[in-house]
């Protein structure tokens, strides 16, 4: 276990329990995505999102996303209050259309990357990142 | 023609119809009820490559007894499949006799008795001796040590892992990887990997700044045994700075990272392996999931969750081979590779039988050569058991419930929290209690007891969060230890549902009352992954307690309620 009297009293503060529940969509989220694709229908396939399966922070996770051809990637963190992480746009003279950064998660949610593609369709995936306070090593 | 995947088939069934696998020779040696150490390490040598693999050692220079678990509920695509089988229905699944040697080396039930019969088991020496055998019939194996090798033990932490690292190059390992190698703090980890004659792998090991490859580890090592050019490629603990104190290691990065394997086998795949090993620390749930993801590997060496198994889990092409732990069995894997192909493989899980198999001579001097200056301290007599001490099993063993009596009485809490490792050994009961047996089952650089209050609620969501370490049904964000043992709270878990529903009816035990969620308790606990923890050492906390006690008797605990296993 890995609380100490200080932590304890910092989470039972600063957190409630509820927050460490995994947030899986809000309407913020999908208000934010129906902006970027215009209310387009997103399909799947063609873009590809690396993320942490468990964060070591959620404070700074380490996320990538790469879909080749496309002219924008946006990336939402679902369950952050304010769920827009960042959008990239790539020009035509782009070397490939990927990027990395790092975000920070309130807890225990979905992460979803939404590709523009050249011909102004749309390709979505998302990947589950447990922000976790327990855990004992075997 | 044949293609690969039946010719692994048709040689496994093949080698068990001869007797030629562990397992065949096992049901047969179980119904003579004798063993020696020929039959042991009875083994036609075959194909070109032999591998050997040990793992989890968790710093057990000495024979000891070790019981396996009785509950070890899988979730998912793996519930009640190996190694979610435990007792009678693991011996029933394997073919192997109640009250053999086997039933005593690879199950639970009926612990005390057949260890009385059977004997210790473990031993470095002894393992060394089954090296050196393996070793004159095929004089270029790989030896392979899956981590977990410089922790657990009294001498292990007065000397800061220097004992293990001793008495394992004597035996020549040619790789590693690692896990609780990493809390002895990165500077140590270093200075001994600097110095270390063998390779030291970690293909996840990152720079945490630069989310890049860490320099201080190879991701892989290439051999060339037997005319086979061979890639190992290293996989450490994914989940290290999450369930281990990450401050004593702020430098590195792990995780699964899925992606970087491919590329790194794709890797040395392009550099011409024919071969390629992955000696993996995941755990293995997570290497069934990661050997179905990822394609080229053809043998993982699996350790971090302490299965023992006698045969390989075949996962596509990829054959999962799980070698126990704390010294207590050494898996030889023999492979055909031709054609830049794994044809075959012959394999067996040997038990190391401290009774029946020879110490090798130098090796048992090299290790008492060790423990010599902390002999006194660490054969003092605490106490004895009037029970059976051990440790696996999801929800509790016994060693951890007398912890959390320690803790409870000790440091005057309501409830106590002794965290699910799956290390140290067993006693039986009418054995005495030395410091030494208390270290193995407490000792770590992180083992401060701290005692601190906490709400009704919060209690509950530590319990949620682990739990879904545990049983979250995708194997990748399972953390590979057992359930948060509580003391003097009794509670019901489902583990069938999501996270935040698994857990209900806590009930504290000393009033019998339903745990308030607004109300503060006192809780004490040790092992927090937090920096500046206070309190006594864990192990001296149990040794008050015991020393009181004289003679400690655990009673069965009937506190916890498991639902949809």
């Amino acid at each position: 276990m890995k609380l100490t009297r200080r932590d304890a009293l910092a989470l039972g503060l600063g957190a409630t329990a509820a927050s460490l529940l995994p947030f899986r969509a809000s309407a913020a989220a999908d208000d934010a995505i129906a902006a970027f694709t215009g209310g387009m229908e997103a399909g799947e396939g063609g873009i590809t999102l690396t993320a942490p399966e468990i964060a070591e922070n959620g404070n700074t996770v380490p996320i990538s996303v790469d879909a080749p051809g496309a002219v924008a990637i946006a990336v939402y963190a679902a369950g952050n209050p304010t769920p827009g992480v960042a959008t990239f746009n790539f020009g035509p003279l782009a070397g490939s259309q990927s990027a990395s950064t790092r975000i920070r998660l309130a807890g225990t949610q979905d992460v979803v990357a939404v590709a523009k593609m050249a011909d102004g369709s749309f390709v979505k995936t998302s990947s589950t990142v447990k922000v976790t306070i327990g855990g004992c090593g075997g | 023609m044949l293609n690969r995947r039946d010719f692994l088939q048709v040689s496994m069934a093949a080698s068990a119809l001869v007797g030629a696998s562990g397992f065949g020779n096992w049901a047969r040696l179980a119904a003579q009820q004798a063993l020696t150490q020929d039959q042991l390490l009875e083994f036609d040598t075959f194909g070109n490559v032999s591998l050997i693999h040990v793992t989890d050692i968790h710093a057990q220079l000495k024979p000891i007894y070790f019981r396996e678990p009785s509950i070890n509920l899988g979730v998912g695509e793996n519930k009640g499949a190996v190694p979610h089988v435990t007792g009678a229905d693991f011996r029933k699944l394997y073919g192997v006799e109640d009250g053999s040697p086997y039933h005593y080396a690879l199950s639970s039930g009926d612990f005390s008795a057949l260890g009385k019969a059977y004997g210790k088991v473990g031993g470095l020496d002894r393992v060394a001796t089954v090296i050196n055998s393996i070793r004159a019939a095929r004089p270029d194996a790989l030896l392979l040590d899956g981590g977990d090798t410089w922790h657990g033990s009294y001498t292990c932490y007065h000397t800061e892992g220097q004992d293990m690292v001793n008495v394992m190059n004597a035996l020549k390992p040619d790789a590693m990887t690692f896990h609780w190698e990493f809390t002895l703090g990165s500077d140590r980890v270093r200075e001994v990997v600097a110095e270390l004659p063998f390779a030291a792998l970690g293909a996840n090991i990152f720079d945490a700044e630069w989310d890049e490859p860490a320099e201080d580890f190879e991701p892989y090592k290439f051999f060339e045994r037997g005319g086979v050019k061979i890639a190992v490629i290293g996989q450490a603990f994914p989940y290290m700075p999450i369930a281990n104190p990450g401050w004593m290691f702020p430098e590195y990065s792990f995780g699964i990272r899925t992606e970087r394997m491919q590329e790194v086998v794709d890797e040395v795949r392009g550099m011409g392996a024919e071969l390629v090993v992955l000696l993996s620390h995941n755990g293995f749930d997570v290497d069934k999931k990661m050997a179905s993801l990822v394609t080229g590997i053809d043998v993982v060496l699996s350790g971090h969750t302490h299965d023992a198994l006698p045969e390989p889990v075949l996962v596509g092409d990829t054959i999962i081979i799980a070698s126990g732990s704390n010294g207590k069995f050494v898996s030889r894997v023999d492979l055909d590779v031709r054609d830049g192909r794994m044809m075959g493989f012959r394999h067996k899980l040997i038990p190391i039988f401290s009774d029946v198999i020879e110490p090798d001579k130098e090796v048992a001097a090299l290790i008492d050569e060790q423990r010599a200056p902390y002999v006194d301290a660490m054969s003092e007599v605490i106490g004895e058991t009037d029970s059976l001490l051990y440790r696996r099993g999801n929800f509790n063993g016994t060693w951890d419930d007398l912890i959390c009596d320690a803790l409870l009485s000790e440091r005057e809490a309501d409830i106590a929290m002794s965290p699910g490792v799956r290390w140290g050994p067993s006693l039986l009961p009418g054995d005495k209690i030395t410091r030494e047996d208390i270290w193995n089952a407490t000792s770590m650089t992180y083992g401060k007891a701290y005692r601190s209050e906490m709400t009704g609620e919060f209690i509950h969501t530590i319990m949620e969060d682990v739990a879904d370490n545990i049983f979250n049904p995708d194997p990748y964000y399972q953390q590979g230890g057992d359930m948060v043992r509580m003391g003097g709270l009794g509670y019901r878990i489902d583990i069938t549902k999501p996270q935040g529903e698994r857990i209900s009816e806590l009930t504290l035990l000393k009033t019998g009352e339903k745990l308030d969620p607004a109300k503060s308790y006192t809780v004490a606990g040790w092992a927090s992954v937090n920096e500046d923890t206070e309190g006594p050492q864990i192990w001296d906390v149990v040794e008050d307690h015991i020393r009181t006690q004289g003679t400690v008797t655990v009673n069965p605990n009937t506190s916890v309620e498991v639902v949809g296993a």
